[in-house]
């Protein structure tokens, strides 16, 4: 059984992964915004330098702010963005 | 408690008047306005792209004027935040509070700017005589949102 997402990036990180959305299928273990990260940077390339530990990135679940520990579950969306920059 | 994400311009005088119709309780309006500068870091700005998060942005939003209106006694609040394409000179946010005394007022207009630039999810990108880039969030930013972390209604 794997978990069904769809996710969402914004500014730098869309033009980096090149892409603003996909839906994507990640294995049941995958439960966590750290955990979701970790599988995504695992796909290497502009995946993993984009996502790498340390990158200031922030999260949204449903959007909503999340943290590394925020669990994620099937039909979720979540959002991968840099720190925000408006006002 | 209208938060509205526009590309259109506003007009400060027509959205404070709107807010304060009818409401002989409004004793004080405090405003915000932000404005593109031509200048960022050392380099001059011909023109800026704002994106945002569709759906994400207004929630934000609202929770914060939400979480403003139970720190504060404030009777309504308009936020205009403007996305697409802007320019030197143009309006890019306003944030209108008003109620019945100045002093919460001030501080609530304050709380809400200073939430939004931390919290809301827009992203700025500026055009420089070096080409395009994506402006950097501010650790002076964060700074002036921790500051209320602690702030109560009786100590504001």
């Amino acid at each position: 059984m794997s978990t069904t997402l769809k996710l969402r990036f914004f500014a730098r990180l869309r033009e980096d992964l090149g892409t603003g959305a996909e839906e994507v299928a990640v294995p049941p273990g995958v439960a966590t915004v750290a955990g979701l990260r970790a599988h995504l940077a695992a796909r290497g390339g502009a995946w993993a330098t984009t996502l790498a530990q340390g990158k200031a990135i922030r999260v949204a679940v449903n959007q909503e702010l999340a943290e590394a520990a925020t669990p994620i579950r099937a039909g979720d969306e979540v959002a991968f963005f840099p720190p925000v920059t408006g006002g | 408690m209208p938060v509205r994400i526009q590309t259109e311009d506003f007009d400060v005088s027509a959205e404070i008047a709107a807010l304060r119709r009818g409401n002989p309780k409004i004793g004080a309006v405090a405003s915000f306005v932000g404005v593109v500068r031509d200048v960022n870091d050392g380099d001059s700005v011909a023109a800026l792209k704002l994106e945002h998060y569709p759906g994400m942005t207004e929630k934000a939003i609202e929770a914060i004027v939400a979480e403003a209106k139970a720190r504060w006694d404030i009777a309504d609040v308009t936020v205009v935040h403007r996305v697409g394409e802007l320019k030197p000179l143009d309006q890019i946010v306003l944030v209108v509070v008003a109620g019945g005394h100045r002093g919460d007022a001030f501080a609530a207009c304050e709380f809400i700017m200073d939430y939004l630039k931390t919290r809301a999810p827009f992203w700025k990108k500026e055009q420089t005589p070096q080409g395009a880039r994506w402006v950097e969030a501010r650790s002076s930013d964060d700074e002036a949102a921790e500051r209320w972390a602690g702030a109560k209604k009786d100590v504001a």
